[in-house]
């Protein structure tokens, strides 16, 4: 294996990774400061922050020769035996004259930029600058203008990297950003009549090292220093990139892409970034109602009975009650579901009626996939967990039933109650759709907004959005993310999966890790669960291959 | 002095020296086509080996080893780029080639293109030479009807298109690697090398890159022989396996305080004093030189004690200057301010980084600012040594830039600060009485820009 000597220290590394000092130095657990240099964009070697020495040692003599100039670490590929020195008294000045140089013209402004607190300008100016300014050069003032409707851009804080400009050109493909002019007067803009507004545009923002692209949506909403994260998974749709939901006393704020090669890489699309404003939207269900008489409108004549607003504890018994008392039952799996609620939703409903019909819930699509030409691909299925839900389905010998197939068994009369679970974020269900159900002795809707189908409901009960739930999701290409809760839903609102299992009589806190490892351990499609989930998550096929 | 009959420049006062028929009367082409019946590429490769020829357009390295850096056996593409962006200040030799002499810079590209097996070749011409753009296009529409381009030329397998391309007028086109990006339609941001554009140059095929002088130099060397060639110049350190010489004829462009100012044609290994009293006619008004450029600006200065360097390859580094650059000799005269002709130096290269590193964007802006407020009388000794700091760690060669136009913005500022320091610190002292001894920071002037 190839010796890399960062610092004096030896590293191994594979025998054909082709990597940078940058991401060798990293293996060592040595940062080398750099702003222009990603992982998913070109090399450009323009910004200067990761000058370092560099050298090989000598297979045989072990002597080593350095380059005499300093080297840019993202630009120099490391092989056997590359001595790489991050400390040197010339590369520390080196960095410190880059990180004077950058601030020479930067307004300063930390106290109103959006960025301050995850600044690489603070960060590597704290740990590499020098204390004293030798520039006397007034700043630019902080000049702002929109580059397009969800970005902005402050001109003068830009250190011209350039992250941006190639993320246009090299995953989105659309090229909408450019530089203008030359030396210190270059600034990053578009061209007239061209906004930024491509389906992937926030993510300009997440490359921008300092405070220069703020995304409008998040800006000045909250200092970044008040956010937690929690590692969860996009419900936007089935490609379930991952990514951290950023939170503070049970409200989100933004979401950011979590670097996942097996998933999203290091991005995540515009949909997704700003898919969780539904969650806190004054429109959502939050209360637990039953209603007497069967599923439908009112105005059969009679005044419509009086809704009943029941404790969830109550939800737990009177609901099994009533659907043991309506009998042959149908339900839908919402695949906004986990798999570890879809498994439990199942069971239960087994328990209650041992030939209850179970399929797959609404699968929400909106045209088709989108391949963008970095390789990103937006799925035109909006959900985040269908191959999932057909997984537990198929365990209960249900396999291939879809929302089409309930549909025509509802109609056709062979259920007497059906249980919908849905939770999507937008509306997605007809009047004439709802109409299906009308009639029914029982029909338990689950979901986060009102509906045509809700209006029918006999038991309407409030969903939660994929943040506040914990659990396990299978993307399109059969690959697994565990994830735990980010924030609490709404008051009094119980996570779908908190329901099943009090209905499945488990005692104690519902705990979706148990169910995970139950499943694993029972179901031979879900054996790739068991244990530890790794943070990028596993292919669920790997397992049942082996 | 010996004299010396002028080569490269033999069409100049010519009339019609420009046609096709004038250059064919002086013997043009006719190297061309007996290479076409005789040669193959790899001899000519060996005989701009054999002539030690060095690239004309500022770094002096060997045409002959370029050409051969070319992949083998490479199914092509390749390409060969005339670099005609000629925008050094005080450099005009490629513009008399090409308004004067333009098939001779022709010949020297085809023949050029025959040794790298190039079929296209571009002449990336600075935008601001319209005349030269005029000639050129003329003459390459004569070599088209004369069947000395297009398909097969004079019934040999060699076929060759020459497009003529007009710059984006910017200094930094000239730089090898912008000029590729220039011409493929980006802006001209140098690409980090490795790789060479011998490797992976325009269209990301195998590029050569070669100044418009190189050209005329492999014409002539086609045309009069590789003894001849090495017979002029300044011959190698036999002492010193890495000296590759300075061989050939060299076009000074001479200009700044001297009575005759021009383009002079003169062996490489000619003094500074000798170019300026010999060709230029002394300097002007009998006064005498504080300074000289030896090859554009970026190369730095010479001091009057300095002029009797030779201005080979190798000379000016002896005094300290970065080396022969465009051999653009540039005098200046005793009454002017060094401070103001490093300002003035400064303004070029400010205006001219090209902006993507960081150390060549802030180091020019910050330079030209230091010497704006310190020819507004708010200098402080201090910044003298800022200012060679930056001189001293900002370029290629220390490492901090992707390309050399902050090498030679660098140059400048320490030849002035190191060679002529006494100079900074009197004008300093007397412009700024109360403050030249300060040491905080000073309020800043209103910015004014590089424009
Ligand atoms: C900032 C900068 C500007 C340059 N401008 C020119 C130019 O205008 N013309 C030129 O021939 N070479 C120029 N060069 C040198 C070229 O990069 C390159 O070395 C040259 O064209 C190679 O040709 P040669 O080997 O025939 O000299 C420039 C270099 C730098 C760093
Ligand atoms: S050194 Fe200057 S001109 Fe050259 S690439 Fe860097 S910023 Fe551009």
């Amino acid at each position: 294996m190839p010796i890399v000597i960062v610092d004096g220290q030896e590293i191994e590394i594979g025998a054909d990774e082709r990597l940078n000092c940058i991401e060798a130095a990293r293996r060592a657990g040595v940062e080398i400061p750099h702003y222009c240099w990603h992982p998913g964009l070109s090399v450009v070697a323009s910004c200067r922050m990761c000058l370092i020495e560099a050298g090989q040692r000598d297979a045989e003599t072990g002597n080593v020769s350095m380059i005499p100039k300093l080297v840019p670490g993202c630009q120099t590929p490391v092989k056997d035996g590359t001595v790489i020195v991050t400390e040197s008294e010339k590369v520390r000045e080196s960095r410190a004259r880059v990180e004077e140089a950058l601030l020479i013209d930067h307004p300063i402004d930390c106290p109103i930029c959006d960025k301050a607190g995850e600044c690489l300008l603070q960060d590597y100016h704290f740990e590499h600058g020098q204390a004293e300014r030798r520039a006397d050069i007034h700043p630019f003032t902080s000049r702002k203008r929109d580059v397009g409707p969800t970005v902005s851009l402050f001109v003068d804080r830009c250190i011209m990297c350039t992250r941006c400009v190639r993320f246009t050109r090299e995953v989105s493909g659309t090229g909408e950003l450019m530089v203008t002019s030359r030396g210190a007067k270059e600034e990053i803009d578009v061209f007239p009549g061209f906004p930024l507004d491509n389906k992937l545009a926030g993510n300009v923002v997440d490359l921008c090292p300092v405070g220069a692209l703020g995304d409008k949506d998040f800006l000045y909403q909250q200092r970044v220093w008040f956010l937690k994260r929690e590692a969860n998974v996009c419900g936007g749709c089935s490609a379930g990139c991952s990514i951290y939901t950023e939170h503070n006393q049970d409200t989100v704020y933004r979401l950011k892409p979590r670097e996942n090669p097996e998933v999203n890489t290091w991005w995540i699309c515009d949909e997704g970034r700003y898919g969780w404003h539904h969650l806190h939207d004054d429109e959502r269900l939050l209360t637990a109602t039953r209603r007497e008489g069967p599923a439908g409108h009112a105005g059969n004549g009679s005044p419509a009975a009086a809704d009943e607003t029941l404790e969830w504890a109550d939800v737990v018994g009177r609901l099994q009650t009533d659907l043991q008392a309506a009998g042959s039952l149908a339900v839908a799996v919402s695949p906004m579901l986990t798999v570890e609620e879809a498994w439990m939703l199942c069971s239960v409903a087994r328990s209650i009626d041992p030939e209850a019909f179970l399929a797959l819930g609404h699968v929400p699509v909106a045209g088709d996939d989108e391949t963008f030409p970095g390789g990103f691909t937006i799925r035109g299925e909006k959900c985040p967990n269908k191959r999932g839900v057909e997984a537990v389905l198929a365990l209960f010998g249900s396999g291939g039933h879809s929302w089409n197939d309930l549909l025509a068994h509802v109609a056709a009369g062979k259920a007497s109650a059906a249980w919908i679970t849905a939770g999507y974020p937008k509306a997605w269900i007809d009047e004439a759709t709802a109409a299906t159900f009308t009639g029914l002795a029982c029909l338990v809707v689950q979901d986060l907004f009102d509906s045509p189908l809700m209006a029918q409901a006999t038991w309407r009960l409030p969903a939660v959005g994929f943040a506040e739930r914990a659990g396990t999701w299978v993307n399109v290409a059969h690959h697994a993310q565990s994830f735990r809760q980010a924030i609490r839903p709404p008051a009094g609102v119980w996570p779908e999966g908190r329901l099943f299992w009090n209905m499945l009589g488990r005692r104690g806190l519902y705990d979706p890790v148990a169910i995970r490892q139950e499943l694993a351990e029972s179901a031979a499609p879900f054996a790739a669960l068991a244990g530890e989930m790794p943070a990028i998550g596993v292919d669920l096929r790997v397992r049942q291959l082996a | 002095m010996q004299p010396f009959k002028p080569v490269l420049l033999e069409a100049v006062g010519v009339p019609d020296g420009n046609t096709l028929a004038s250059y064919r009367s002086r013997g043009g082409y006719a190297p061309l086509e007996r290479i076409l019946r005789e040669q193959q590429p790899a001899d000519i490769i060996e005989m701009v080996k054999a002539s030690k020829l060095r690239g004309r357009g500022g770094a002096g390295f060997q045409a002959g080893l370029k050409w051969s850096f070319l992949p083998k056996d490479h199914p092509g593409p390749i390409y060969l780029c005339v670099n005609a962006d000629e925008s050094e200040p005080g450099t005009f030799n490629n513009r008399i080639l090409m308004e004067d002499d333009p098939h001779q810079v022709l010949e020297g590209t085809m023949i050029s293109a025959f040794a790298t097996r190039a079929t296209t070749a571009y002449i990336y011409l600075r935008y601001e030479y319209p005349h030269a753009w005029n000639r050129l296009q003329a003459a390459i529409d004569e070599c088209y009807a004369a069947g000395l381009l297009g398909k097969n030329i004079q019934g040999s397998q060699f076929s060759l298109d020459i497009y003529l391309h007009r710059g984006a007028a910017a200094y930094i086109c000239g730089e090898e690697t912008g000029l590729i990006e220039s011409l493929e339609g980006k802006r001209a941001w140098p690409r980090i090398k490795p790789p060479f554009p011998a490797i992976e140059g325009v269209f990301r095929k195998p590029t050569v890159v070669n100044n418009v002088e190189t050209m005329a130099c492999v014409a002539q060397i086609a045309r009069r022989g590789v003894d001849w060639f090495t017979s002029i110049g300044v011959p190698a350190d036999p002492d010193n396996p890495r000296d590759p010489g300075s061989y050939g004829p060299k076009l000074y462009c001479l200009s700044g305080h001297v009575e005759k100012p021009g383009c002079y044609e003169a062996p490489l290994g000619i003094t500074a004093r000798e170019l300026i009293d010999g060709f230029g006619g002394g300097v002007w008004k009998g006064r005498r030189a504080k300074a000289v450029i030896p090859g554009g600006i970026s190369m730095g200065l010479m001091t009057e004690a300095e002029l009797d360097t030779p201005l080979d390859f190798k000379g000016p580094g002896t005094v300290g200057c970065m080396g022969l650059g465009t051999a653009a000799v540039v005098v200046i005269d005793e009454t002017v301010s060094i401070v103001d002709f490093l300002h003035n130096s400064c303004r070029f290269f400010a205006h001219e980084s090209c902006g993507q590193c960081t150390p060549c964007r802030e180091g020019t802006s910050w330079s030209l600012r230091m010497l704006e407020r310190i020819r507004a009388g708010k200098g402080r000794l201090k910044d003298l040594d800022i200012l060679l700091e930056l001189g001293n760690t900002m370029g290629m060669m220390p490492g901090s830039t992707i390309c050399g136009l902050a090498d030679g913005a660098a140059w400048p500022i320490k030849n002035a600060i190191t060679k002529f320091r006494n100079e900074f610190e009197d004008y300093i002292k007397r412009t700024n009485p109360e403050g030249w001894m300060v040491t905080d920071p000073v309020p800043a002037l209103q910015i004014v820009g590089a424009h």
